[in-house]
């Protein structure tokens, strides 16, 4: 979409993970500007789930830093805690709370963690579910939504949060086709919105369409970083277009 | 077949008084159990070292040992080593070791029911470590353990018939008592049956409601 003068808010240098003896993520050096929208694109295995999971502090790493505005989240002492109502995360499999309505599940996070005032979140999570079109939806239990509709409440119980960062991992990945445009254009619609998002999918036309910088990786490695028409049109790596090529029949 | 229903009456009031004693270890067996149960799975749970290795040991015992062997332990063997316990009290402890170990079980098995997913989706909202134990795990843990955990207290509470076997005098007793002085077999057996019906069946029922309540929100009706 459009980007803002470049105040860098997240910075990944030379990020090195190991799970024993296997390298998953080699040297990565990626950084993100307020307001802008990076997609991550690879082939399955390649550490994109992995790369999400270190910058929400899941999995530690063996190597390199990262940086929120600056500050190190490598340090011993760094509260994740406090890291992570700044940095929102949806999964790929819709992890609402099982054992709690969707209104509980989104009120959780502010006003436990957050210690916010129960009505201002109230308001807060109406809005944002007459947004996504789930309202009427406030009290039921998980069990009884849809793929997509679990979805749409995971990213809103993140929203409430009021993050700065959006990470989504492949959050259409477990959905029926019907289901995924619904998830999709609210994550559209948080990009017209200035919304700072890290997304990582496998849908290549959302990809062009929501990327303001699409970033290849593969085994590991970033392969190349570009403009979204540019990748799409023109891939500058070899690897990169064996990929898309995968995806034409 | 004749009942002797005037022998049925005026033993009622021995048999109450037993229900009352079976109630009561019941009742304290089954409370104490709950706790060592849910501590020794927290234990479980969590790993902690030392105490780990403690709770397995008491678990492998609690569960490979007949409920008599260990009253009789209790009860006359520790008499030996000079610690004179009750019979009420002996019996008690006996329920609530043997009852222990089948709550932690029951407690455990709802821990590990949880998911990492969950977990991490809880930290992922910034949840701090009580707050994750106290808002998703234990009640996650809760709702799938609830059925072994009635299951237990319905065992218990039939376990107490062995713990006339100490002297206590609870409804077995009673009825074995009666049965030797009056050889009114049938009536005194048909009393212990009814009566441990009429204890049985609404705990039951009340454990059968709670299960439905606990487990609507994650598994409906
Ligand atoms: N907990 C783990 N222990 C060991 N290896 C793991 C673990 N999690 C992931 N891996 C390995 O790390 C590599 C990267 O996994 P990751 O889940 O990040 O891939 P991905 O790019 O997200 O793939 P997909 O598109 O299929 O989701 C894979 O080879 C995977 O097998
Ligand atoms: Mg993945």
């Amino acid at each position: 979409m459009h980007k803002e003068a470049n105040e860098v808010l997240l910075e990944i240098k030379g990020l090195f993970k190991k799970y024993d003896d296997m390298t998953v993520l080699d040297d990565v050096n990626l950084s993100i500007n307020k307001g802008e929208v990076v997609v991550i694109l690879g082939p399955s295995g390649c550490g994109k789930s992995t790369l999400l999971r270190c910058l929400n502090g899941l999995e530690k790493i063996q190597g390199g830093d990262i940086r929120y505005r600056n500050k190190s989240l490598v340090d011993k002492d760094v509260n994740w805690q406090e890291i992570r109502q700044h940095i929102g995360m949806v999964f790929q499999n819709y992890e609402l709370f099982s054992h709690m309505t969707v209104i509980e599940n989104i009120l959780l996070g502010p006003v436990k963690v957050q210690k916010r005032d129960k009505n201002e979140v109230m308001e807060q999570a109406n809005q944002l579910l007459d947004r996504v079109g789930l309202l009427d939806r406030k009290d039921s239990y998980p069990r009884q939504l849809s793929g997509g509709q679990k979805q749409r409440i995971a990213i809103v119980r993140a929203l409430c949060m009021n993050p700065e960062i959006m990470l989504f991992d492949e959050v259409t990945a477990s959905l029926d086709p019907e289901m995924v445009r619904e998830v999709l254009d609210v994550i559209l619609g948080l990009a017209k919105q200035g919304m700072t998002m890290l997304i990582v999918t496998h849908e290549l036309s959302f990809a062009r369409a929501v990327a303001d910088k699409i970033v290849f990786i593969d085994k590991g490695k970033i392969c190349e970083i570009s403009d979204p028409d540019e990748f799409f049109t023109h891939p500058k790596t070899e690897r990169a277009q064996h990929f898309l090529n995968k995806f034409q029949y | 077949m004749n009942l002797n229903w005037q022998f049925i009456i005026d033993s009622l009031p021995l048999y109450r008084e037993a229900a009352w004693t079976t109630l009561k270890l019941g009742f304290w067996g089954i409370l104490f159990s709950l706790m060592i149960g849910f501590i020794c799975s927290i234990v479980l749970y969590f790993k902690v070292k030392v105490l780990k290795t403690i709770v397995h040991i008491y678990i492998e015992l609690s569960r490979n040992t007949p409920l008599l062997i260990q009253l009789f332990f209790l009860y006359f063997g520790l008499t030996k080593v000079g610690i004179a316990l009750t019979e009420t009290a002996c019996a008690i402890i006996g329920l609530s070791f043997l009852g222990g170990s089948y709550m932690a079980e029951a407690f455990r098995s709802g821990f590990e029911a949880v998911s990492k997913t969950q977990i991490e989706s809880g930290l992922s909202i910034g949840l701090s470590k009580t707050q994750l134990v106290r808002y998703v795990v234990l009640p996650q843990a809760f709702s799938v353990s609830i059925p072994s955990i009635g299951a237990n207290c319905i065992f218990l509470l039939k376990e107490t018939s062995i713990v006339g076997a100490i002297a206590v005098v609870d409804l077995m007793n009673v009825t074995k008592d009666l049965i030797g002085m009056y050889y009114q077999t049938l009536e005194a057996l048909l009393m212990l049956v009814v009566i441990y019906l009429v204890m049985i069946l609404p705990l039951s029922l009340i454990l059968t409601w709670l299960e439905r309540k606990v487990r609507y929100a994650e598994f409906g009706n």
